[in-house]
């Protein structure tokens, strides 16, 4: 059997010592979990080793840890896979508390102080609709499918660990509430979808505040994936409710769209002028003004030059413009589900098995249709923003979304997996 | 001290449906958690919740198959009401904002499931536990005004007057080991059950008995106990659960000779027969060589279509992908009967009452008895949330009209004082995690599914031996902030008094009824033994036995075949 140096992140707020790292010796076999390992110490070895558990099935989210760097549960990393990515020496794994919340107690974290503020921030109840029928409410399967995925969320709190714009923005209210927030926006039985949404978007610290880094989706040791409940938010804000921010953020992706649609690669020189409604927008002069400081360092160090600034030489393909095509031509808007499709993988497999039909002809990955939007509870805000290129079923993420990347090509897809099959890959555990 | 008109103890299902429903009353409450309420082990409850809300099902047929399936031990004056209650229940539920999954009208749609003349589960996929679990957590935010939350707060011990009420508990806080009193005119038991005490068990490591162990230990009577469920399909290595939601699907069962085996042991429901049945079926065919050299029996999944299985199986498609490697969309998975759920525990009567005046029971910790012999898959979720309801209900009722009780800080001290002999004990005993350990493969070997006089016996000296170490094991962590080594010394506790109760109650049922197979007593004896088994503590430490009446309403019991 493998022998583990188990490397823990010690600190007991009563000793009066600094945190540390203690290593302790482990005999278990590389398919165990690293939790699994931590109790096998603290049983045999050390007592007072603090650690939150309880299922060991990746149910509960009790024991959110980062493992050598990476956020997720103690339970659901094996230990094999954990040492394969160690840079501490081999069979090294370093089990530490989890980021952007206090410690209190070696591997334990405060999550009330942090994590659950953030999730009590988003109004997280439904506002059911009113009357409230006899029966229960009559609403499409889809739907309550399509927010199993964030219902999946165990709020363990890994993705906020490593959440990068809360590591700036501690205001930011984060990637676990996010999702929970969609589980309404979702959810055709909530009264409040309007609100919710233009509070979300009107906050400095909301859905606009994240930087798409993707950190959550790796992180989400349930297929969560966070940042895309965040972009569907967005989408719902933006486009369906016409919410009209005050941080610019709708205006800001439209621009992206634009941008990208027109050059093919982003030509940054134009992006934050049409952010503002075009170079001589009203709103625009102010904010180009105060953007002078940035320019002109970067015109300073040779980021940019005058020429690249004022004349992109990228033009978009006829392939952009297909893929434009393509997705604003839908019917509905596809959405990325889990629960419908399955992992990008068993989608590769066996696509016309996984995928729903309208979803076959076009470059998606995994997808569930949207739900037909019904009109805005209010009256959206009059000014239809960057309506020239902005039609209502384009995708505003301005990144490319991280699920369509694997799935664009399944044949490829199946090559990579098919070794893998039957046994947990490294990306399993993390 | 905090003071209130309702303390719960627990909050998974059964404590959060009585925190709202109490507060709905207009009581003042407490709910109390060791661990935070969304990690309670409902959280795992995967396959669904029963109710007859099809207007071509009716609560009757519920009712029976309950019945039925609890072997004839089941309380059936409890059964009528937990299964008329469960319709309104569910659309309770609902309205709430649970995301039942629909049927292709819109409808809450149904699952078939174990034991079930009807399908009657309703479902979130398999995570219903969870589903329910973190929506319960939402009201408990959106009432935070009248039910305050005490998470990650230990209970050590509950609290009587001198005339045997019950009026409060002790509880440590395990942030910073402060000892409290929480003063309360009823106290709600919702602490669930004592899987670890076997190992390997589906149950997660909180559940360690300790309600069922802190009411024995004040002199409640607990019953049933000798009635433990083996679930038919767990992991071989780790014992974690493959949904019986997977067999309500489709999937099947083979033998390593590929044969269909329940073909044999039960010919009309085959692998939807009721648990006890089918885990029986299982462990006979490992028992005579028929198993795979692993001790384990194939559960194929393949049978389910895969768009199916993505959608509503999603959880154990990563279970047996995360934990055994297996891609159950493709392959069948191996798995045999594992520990999984205690029919037993402290005795209520419909409202959640014990004998004990003050104290209600609801959830896995108590035993009203809707079980009896055997649980029906997806009724566990329902006796959570009808009697949590109830217990709160009543509790409040009873609150409401009474002044509240005065406790004496003195209960502090004793505490600290039974803590610090606990800190102090020297370094030369056996650890707790090995006598953990030889506690649950003991309960694992001898009161499993066949069960005989002589291995109860042994495993009774067995644990009585396990107790005397337990009292002197020592602890490493001798701090105040999250002394977990400190808690679960006194788990272990908790878990060698349940233990023994179980071992009690086994022996002294000599026939073999649900759960409970006696190899050496291999038929059931309405006869003799339609009756209760109530263990309580007889003043010092050895647990007495004494029996009750099964209540039968329209149900004569007869020959039990699936």
């Amino acid at each position: 059997m493998p022998e583990y140096t188990l490397r823990l992140r010690r600190y007991n707020p009563e000793s009066g010592e600094a945190p540390h790292y203690e290593d302790f010796k482990v005999e278990l076999e590389g398919h165990r979990s690293v939790l699994e390992a931590i109790l096998q110490v603290r049983g045999e070895q050390d007592g007072s080793i603090g650690v939150r558990c309880s299922c060991r099935a990746a149910i509960c989210g009790s024991c959110g840890v980062r493992t050598n760097g990476k956020p997720g549960l103690a339970c659901h990393t094996h230990l094999d896979a954990a040492a394969k990515n160690s840079k501490h020496g081999e069979n090294v794994i370093v089990v530490e508390p989890m980021g952007n919340m206090p410690v209190i107690k070696d591997l334990i974290v405060d999550m009330e102080e942090v994590h659950w503020k953030k999730i009590r921030r988003v109004t997280p109840w439904l506002v059911a609709k009113e009357p409230v029928p006899e029966r229960e409410y009559i609403v499409p399967h889809e739907a309550m499918v399509d927010v199993t995925q964030t219902m999946a969320c165990i709020q363990c709190g890994a993705c906020v660990s490593d959440c990068l714009t809360m590591e700036m923005d501690p205001l930011f209210v984060g990637p676990a509430a996010l999702a929970k927030a969609y589980r309404f926006v979702g959810d055709p039985r909530d009264a409040e979808q309007g609100q919710r949404l233009k509070d979300l978007a009107e906050d400095p610290h909301g859905i606009y505040d994240c930087t798409h880094c993707f950190q959550c989706i790796e992180a989400c040791p349930k297929g969560v994936a966070p940042m895309s409940q965040i972009m569907r938010l967005r989408r719902r804000a933006g486009s369906d409710f016409h919410v009209d921010d005050r941080n610019n953020g709708h205006r800001h992706e439209m621009a992206f769209v634009k941008n990208i649609r027109k050059n093919g690669l982003l030509h940054e020189a134009d992006l934050l002028p049409d952010s503002y409604g075009g170079k001589f927008h009203p709103r625009a002069v102010p904010e180009l003004l105060s953007s002078l400081p940035v320019v002109l360092r970067a015109l300073k160090t040779g980021k940019v030059t005058v020429k690249k600034a004022l004349l992109h030489e990228h033009k978009a393909s006829p392939e952009i413009e297909r893929i434009f095509d393509t997705v604003e031509n839908r019917e509905v808007r596809l959405e990325y589900n889990l629960y419908i499709s399955g992992n990008e993988d068993d989608l590769a497999d066996d696509p016309a098995d996984a995928v729903a039909p309208a979803a076959t002809a076009t470059l998606a990955p995994p997808v569930v249709e949207e739900q037909a939007v019904e009109a805005p509870p209010e009256p959206p805000v009059a000014e239809a923003p960057a309506a020239e290129a902005a039609p209502a079923e384009t995708p505003a993420a301005p990144a490319p979304d991280a699920e369509e990347a694997p799935a664009a090509d399944p044949a490829a897809e199946i090559e990579v997996e098919a070794p893998a099959e039957g046994e947990p890959t490294e990306g399993d555990t993390q | 001290m905090p003071s209130h008109d309702v303390l719960i103890i627990g909050a998974g299902l059964a404590g959060q449906r009585a925190a709202l429903a109490a507060a709905e009353k207009g009581a003042t409450v407490a709910i109390i958690s060791k661990v935070h309420p969304v990690r309670s082990h409902s959280v795992a409850a995967a396959g669904g919740i029963n109710a007859a809300l099809n207007p071509e099902d009716s609560w009757e047929s519920h009712a029976f198959d309950t019945v039925k399936g609890s072997d004839y031990l089941g309380d059936q004056d409890a059964i009528e009401v937990m299964c008329k209650e469960a319709p309104n229940e569910i659309l309770w539920l609902e309205h709430a904002g649970v995301t039942f999954h629909r049927n292709d009208v819109g409808q809450l749609g149904t699952r078939a499931f174990g034991g079930a003349s009807q399908a009657r589960t309703y479902y979130v996929a398999d995570i219903t536990g969870q589903a329910i679990l973190h929506v319960l957590y939402e009201q408990l935010m959106k009432h935070h005004e009248q039910i305050d939350r005490y998470e990650e707060w230990f209970t050590t011990e509950l609290l009587l007057d001198d005339s045997g009420n019950c009026v409060g508990a002790v509880c440590r806080n395990i942030r910073d080991g402060q000892l409290q009193i929480f003063n309360a005119k009823s106290v709600i038991l919702a602490s669930g059950g004592a899987g670890q005490a076997f190992k390997p068990t589906t149950n997660a490591l909180i559940c360690t008995g300790d309600g069922i162990a802190q009411a024995y230990q004040i002199g409640a009577p607990l019953m049933d106990m000798e009635m433990i469920q083996y679930h038919p399909t767990t992991l071989a290595e780790n014992g974690f659960l493959i949904t019986e939601g997977a067999r309500g699907e489709g999937a099947h069962l083979y033998n390593a000779l590929g044969e269909r085996f329940m073909e044999k042991y039960a010919p009309n429901k085959l692998e939807l027969a009721s648990r006890d049945v089918v885990s029986r079926a299982e462990q006979t065919e490992i028992n005579e060589g028929r198993g795979f050299p692993d001790g384990t029996i194939a559960l194929d999944i393949t049978k389910v279509p895969r768009k199916r299985t993505l959608e509503a199986l999603r959880e154990i498609v990563n279970i047996g992908r995360d934990f055994a490697g297996v891609d159950i969309t493709r392959e069948p998975i191996h798995i045999k009967p594992g520990m999984h759920y205690i029919m037993g525990g402290v005795k209520t009567d419909v409202d959640g009452q014990t004998p004990i005046n003050g104290l209600y029971a609801a959830g896995e910790v108590a035993c009203v008895s809707v079980h009896g012999g055997n649980r029906l898959g997806a009724n566990s979720l329902l006796d959570t949330l009808i009697f949590g309801r109830r217990s709160g209900e009543h509790a409040a009722d009873q609150a409401l009209s009474k002044a509240m009780p005065s406790t004496s800080h003195s209960k502090i001290a004793d505490t600290q004082r039974k803590f610090d002999s606990i800190l102090n004990r020297d370094a030369g005993g056996r650890r707790i995690s090995e006598i953990k350990n030889e506690l649950g493969e003991t309960m694992n070997r001898y009161a499993a599914v066949y069960r005989d006089q002589a291995g109860l016996e042994t495993a009774h000296e067995i644990v009585r031996r396990l107790k005397e170490e337990a009292a002197v094991a020592p602890v490493d962590d001798k701090g105040t902030v999250f002394n977990q080594d400190l808690l679960g010394a006194v788990e272990l506790e908790y878990m060698l008094d349940v233990a023994e109760c179980i071992v009690v109650g086994a022996k002294e049922r000599k026939e073999s009824r649900g759960a409970q197979f006696r190899t050496d007593f291999p038929e059931r004896n309405d006869a003799e033994w339609l009756k209760h088994i109530d263990v309580s503590r007889n003043g010092d430490d050895a647990p007495s036995v004494t029996y009750s009446p099964v209540t039968i309403t329209k149900w004569e019991p007869q020959e039990r075949t699936y």
